[in-house]
């Protein structure tokens, strides 16, 4: 299992450009996230994806070669903070919500609703934390779950791309558009 | 002063140095057509759209430069997909406009409409849809940069009819692409490329055609001759190094001259420069040259140990590195290794066909040995794909670079005649010949009618066996010759040349070869239809999968040997 860290120009399409490159490569994308970065214009994917330390060099060497892709970090070997968030709504009438309201306090996760029949768990942690969590609460019939997947960031310095004196693909259409009105 | 996006355009490709580019119109795209005159641009009208793509890919091939195909929305974009394929795999620099109907009617099926963004999104180096005009002159400027550098390839530009009609002003300096962003992380790993080079007892050169991309033929010969290694090419390698040269061994792989293949088998470090290990090339992986330790240069780095494992990887530009190397090669002995080569060589040179007696009979390769002699050498040749191309690559002897054109890695049928105009418009001064089949000269013919029309000297050698020759092989080796829809007609070609106004001719034995081709050179753009022998294969042959060093053989006429 590797995971990447992908800086991408937050525009149409680079997601679908990302996704296509691993299927027609025949790589298994076990996970990705996407989401904004500091950076204005620029977004972050975490994409964990099976394969050997061979097919980790292709994935990373083959993501290069998309434009809209400014970084890859293959984060695998680093000391790094990993999570996940997982709303699960539990069936949790009578004599189980007790029982599941302290389960999910052994986990440090939060009800965050609840009926007469169901409760909402919000929890947050490593991708294990949150498997043990589900298969704590899988006698209790999950009706229904949302996982985020995995998002990583390495510890200490930082390790965003440099952003200062480099125009972005976004500042020249925009500089274009300026100088036209 | 405001321009509109049609304008702008135009505007852009002739900064970008396009004088010639090569399309068909239609309605999404008319506004560009229609200030397209007011510009120094010749537009050659093709006859289909697949025409353009490889015309524009054949016109890069030739010069080196970007080419440019311009097609309407919708099916005259869907057209252009095969010649897109066609370029991406053999990394040639060309730039696709399309246009595209209304940004407010994206998405609503409109009449003409295609998501030619996403359909063409595996198969170019990048695409973009504008739909502003001030956005215009940033992606075409930021599409010409991207499809030369680096690994060259296809950019499509998709226009949306709104863009082309609205105005702003051009700001030129402004739409410059960001170079620095463009640039990737280069790779090095592995151990020191030169100690494997001074090391080793029988090395091998593999060229492929990054040689000529990063224009290090110089570089690569040098190298060769100083440390007296022999080179083998891949089929777009040919050219880089002149085929004449002692140290060039000639083609490797499928249809490999048997000695380099056998060498590449009993070498002990192969040096594989702009090229990529590609099934053709390699045969079986598990059984690949297994004595050879192996040095991989690419300017992309996504090819390192994607087919075969290298023992030392260096991404760039093949001249660059090469040049690195020279002053640190030793000029060790290697007249043993040479000499082995050189005796292998004589084992194949008696099933040669060009020793074989005349039997009175025509074969291509007869054909193609023929058009080399009389042409000198020094034509373009551009080929299709099947049997003729793969004689060509054996008995037409390259000593310039991008004289040979010709589609490997895609393997299009069809390519050759449309990309010979290319190449011709490219290289007017070049004598182009044309060397395809009578199955792919019937799938892009209609550009015969554009030849003529754009009155280009360009001469056609139809290799006409009545049969998709090199699938009738595989299926005389490999399904016990039950022909399974490889049996052929075609019209009488002279004819059909004629009636399109080219002078035409028909040959079916060798005595007349020479005479006609003399005369068709003669002309201005020339057709002559060689009848030849229907059931002739192509040796040697490696089976797909099959090692490298198990070639199926000529038939010898002195004795079956137990080589194969």
């Amino acid at each position: 299992m590797h995971t990447f860290a992908v800086y991408v120009d937050n525009k149409p399409g680079v997601l679908n450009r990302v996704a296509s490159l691993f299927r027609r490569r025949g790589f298994n994308i076990e996970s990705l996230t996407v989401g904004h970065t500091e950076t204005e214009g620029l977004s972050r994917m975490t994409i964990v994806v099976d394969t050997d330390e061979r097919g980790a060099q292709l994935v990373e060497a083959n993501l290069y070669k998309l434009i809209p892709v400014r970084r890859v970090d293959n984060i695998t070997r680093r000391p790094a903070i990993s999570r996940d968030l997982a709303m699960i709504k539990v069936a949790a009438a009578g004599d189980g919500r007790t029982q599941v309201m302290q389960l999910a306090d052994v986990y440090r996760a939060r009800i965050v609703d609840v009926s007469t029949e169901t409760l909402v768990i919000e929890a947050t942690g490593t991708e294990e934390k949150i498997d043990s969590l589900v298969e704590m609460l899988r006698p209790y019939k999950i009706v229904e779950m949302v996982r985020t997947g995995r998002v990583v960031m390495a510890r200490g310095g930082a390790m965003t791309p440099a952003k200062t004196g480099r125009r972005t693909r976004q500042s020249v259409l925009e500089d274009a558009a300026a100088g036209s009105v | 002063m405001a321009l509109t996006g049609a304008q702008i355009l135009w505007e852009s490709l002739v900064r970008e140095g396009v004088n010639v580019v090569f399309g068909y119109p239609g309605g999404a795209i008319l506004p560009a057509y229609d200030a397209m005159l007011d510009y120094p641009i010749r537009h050659v009208l093709v006859r289909h759209e697949q025409g353009a793509t490889h015309m524009a890919d054949g016109y890069a091939r030739a010069t080196g430069k970007v080419g440019v195909a311009i097609a309407t929305s919708g099916p005259g974009a869907t057209n252009m997909v095969t010649g897109i394929a066609t370029a991406m795999m053999d990394s040639s620099p060309m730039v696709c406009i399309t246009g595209q109907v209304g940004s407010a009617l994206i998405g609503t099926d409109a009449f003409q409409e295609t998501d030619i963004t996403g359909i063409t999104l595996p198969i170019t180096k990048h695409n973009y849809l504008v739909t502003r005009a001030q956005d215009i002159a940033p992606a075409i400027r930021e599409a010409f940069a991207i499809a030369a550098n680096g690994r060259p390839g296809p950019v499509l530009v998709d226009i949306t009819k709104d863009a082309q009609l609205g105005t702003c002003e051009l700001d030129w300096e402004a739409a410059a692409p960001d170079v620095a962003q463009l640039e990737r992380p280069g790779h090095s790993s592995g151990v020191d490329p030169i100690a494997l080079i001074n090391a080793a007892q029988r090395p091998m050169i593999l060229a492929g055609r990054g040689v000529m991309l990063g224009n290090a033929e110089q570089e690569v010969l040098e190298f060769a001759v100083k440390a007296r290694i022999p080179i083998a090419m891949t089929l777009l390698g040919i050219g880089g190094v002149p085929a004449s040269h002692p140290l060039n061994l000639g083609m490797m792989g499928m249809h490999g001259e048997a000695w380099v293949n056998t060498a590449i088998q009993e070498s002990d470090l192969l040096i594989a420069l702009g090229m990529r290990f590609d099934d053709r090339v390699t045969g079986n992986l598990k059984t690949y040259a297994p004595h050879a330790r192996k040095i991989h240069v690419d300017i992309d780095p996504a090819e390192f140990n994607k087919n075969v494992k290298v023992d030392a990887a260096i991404s760039g530009n093949v001249r660059d590195i090469v040049g690195r190397w020279l002053p640190h090669i030793t000029e060790p002995n290697r007249e043993a290794w040479l000499d082995h080569i050189g005796e292998l060589k004589g084992d194949a040179a008696v099933r040669d066909i060009q020793n074989l007696p005349d039997d009175g009979h025509l074969y291509a390769a007869h054909v193609i040995n023929d058009i080399w002699h009389i042409t000198e050498g020094k034509a373009i040749v551009v080929t299709d794909v099947g049997q003729h191309q793969m004689w060509e690559a054996q008995y037409y002897r390259h000593d310039q670079p991008r004289t040979l054109i010709t589609s490997g890695g895609l393997g299009t049928m069809g390519f050759a005649l449309p990309a010979a105009i290319g190449a011709k418009m490219g290289r007017p001064d070049a004598e182009v010949w044309v060397v395809v089949g009578d199955g792919g000269f019937q799938m892009t013919l209609c550009e015969l009618a554009t030849m003529v029309q754009e009155d280009l000297d360009v001469k056609i050698a139809i290799i006409n066996n009545g049969y998709l020759g090199m699938v009738r092989q595989w299926q005389e080796f490999f399904y016990q010759r039950r022909y399974a829809a490889t049996p052929i007609s075609a019209p009488d070609f002279q004819k059909l040349g004629e009636a399109y106004g080219v002078w035409s001719a028909t040959v079916s034995t060798r005595a007349d070869l020479a005479g006609v081709v003399a005369t068709a050179r003669q002309q201005r753009g020339a057709l002559i239809d060689f009848r030849v022998e229907q059931e002739d294969s192509v040796y040697p042959m490696v089976p797909a999968g099959a090692d490298l060093h198990k070639m199926i053989r000529r038939p010898s006429p002195i004795a079956e040997t137990a080589a194969d």
